[in-house]
């Protein structure tokens, strides 16, 4: 892993990224701006619709941005294909080849990165045969060939939408070892969607949030969660001034709220560092909240977009 | 080789689960100096959590002057905990207090609040993250 006392490496950048499906429809995305610093393993994480799956298909280069700029390991999105690797939510295989076949096309198609061996034991390990059809497998023995197959290539940048909804937990438990084996030994940038939180508050050190299309919070996770307090006791939200208050909830006479903080907190009031689920939740819950995005995920302020 | 667990529900931080795992060990002697710690990747292989996670923990370790860091080679066990090993006097002594307290009818909480209420009494700490503290 490398540390990040130098300028990081930027794995992703977006500016003013946009995406709209129609000429009348709201927009998927709208005006994100963010970077990702290479050899993070970011959470891709908002609610249904929230633009999620847009992003992944613009940084793989499968969709087109109607607004705005995003490269890709400094190049343009698609142009350096055989360093990233797509997965995508329907896992699309070719469902007539075999487990073999199909693993024969990721040689074929990354000659000079793809890992035959390494391919072969991800299969090996599900307990499935070479020979298997595609068409036979599960879902979730899909998903383990297609990550065998996003694995295999020895990427530099993984971007996987919702890649472990429908694995058992013994295979999701595997198959994320054999991705945190991965990302520790060659420092590979994995950029995944899920809404299991807790499954990636493990897994993940950097989140990006969105929202009715952008980026709400985005920056390493230790970051973000040191960046916020839960604070309980007797007041109003009011009280809490100067603190931006994300989230507050009367109990009784006494007030729960989830701040950032400017400056220090007032003794009086009980708090406590949240835990990723409820820093998510209550940014959920709270759709207007401002964004906050950490020095190392903000855009690079080059230009400015009208 | 030291394995770890990780405890998803104890509310203990990942890395702090590494740190006091290692602790465990070295006091039971199940580590002992010059013994490696496994790498990163064979720690987030087998328990799926982030490499960061261990790599705080093992630098924690080594800020403790349990462990260094050796360059490509990985990382050591500078120091031991504890002078009792797993198979002292001082832990026969507990195993026969302990037997006693079964036959006395004590359940294992029974047993648990009052070692920890001996234990509160005779090793303050005030480090609530580390409440085992080698001070």
């Amino acid at each position: 892993m490398s540390s990040t006392s130098t300028t990081p490496a930027v794995a992703l950048a977006a500016t003013g990224l946009g995406k709209r499906y129609g000429r009348r429809a709201a927009p998927a995305l709208e005006d994100c701006s963010f970077r990702l610093p290479a050899g993070r393993i970011s959470a891709l994480v908002g609610p249904n619709g929230a633009g999620k799956s847009t992003l992944l298909a613009l940084a793989a280069g499968l969709l087109q941005p109607t607004a705005g700029t995003l490269t890709v390991l400094g190049a343009a999105p698609g142009a350096l294909r055989d360093r990233v690797a797509y997965l995508g939510q329907n896992k699309p295989l070719y469902p007539q080849l075999t487990i073999a076949d199909t693993l024969r096309m990721g040689a074929e198609l990354n000659p000079a990165r793809w890992d035959a061996a390494y391919a072969a034991r991800i299969v090996e390990e599900g307990a499935l045969r070479p020979g298997q059809r595609i068409r036979g497998l599960s879902g979730g023995q899909r998903t383990r060939v297609a990550l065998a197959l996003a694995l295999g290539k020895r990427p530099d940048l993984m971007l996987l939408d919702e890649p472990m909804a429908d694995l058992d937990p013994l295979a999701r438990h595997e198959l994320m070892g054999t991705l945190m084996a991965d990302a520790a030994e060659r420092g590979t940038t994995v950029l995944m969607s899920s809404h299991i939180v807790s499954e990636l508050a493990d897994v993940c050190d950097h989140l990006l949030l969105l929202g009715g299309g952008r980026i709400r919070l985005g920056g390493g996770i230790d970051d973000l969660l040191a960046a916020h307090t839960l604070v309980t006791g007797r007041g109003t939200a009011a009280d809490l001034a100067p603190h931006t208050v994300v989230e507050s909830r009367t109990a009784g006479r006494g007030l729960t709220a989830l701040i950032r903080r400017e400056g220090p907190v007032d003794p009086a009031w009980q708090t406590e560092e949240p835990s990723l689920e409820e820093l998510l939740l209550a940014h959920l819950r709270s759709p207007d909240a401002p964004a906050l995005l950490t020095p190392a995920t903000t855009a690079a302020p080059l230009e400015v977009r009208a | 080789m030291v394995e770890y667990r990780i405890d998803r529900r104890s509310g203990v931080a990942t890395y702090v689960q590494i740190v006091q795992q290692t602790k465990q060990a070295l006091r039971l002697g199940l580590l002992e100096p010059g013994d490696r710690l496994p790498t990163a990747r064979e720690v987030v292989e087998a328990t799926a959590i982030n490499p960061n996670t261990v790599l705080k923990a093992y630098r924690e370790l080594e800020r403790e002057g349990l462990v260094e860091a050796r360059r490509g080679l990985g990382t050591f066990v500078r120091r031991t905990l504890g002078a009792q090993p797993a198979d002292s006097p001082l832990r026969a002594e507990l195993e026969s207090w302990a037997r006693r307290a079964r036959a006395a009818g004590l359940d294992r909480e029974d047993v648990d609040a009052l070692f920890g209420s001996v234990l509160d009494q005779h090793f303050p700490t005030s480090d609530e993250l580390f409440p085992e503290g080698d001070q």
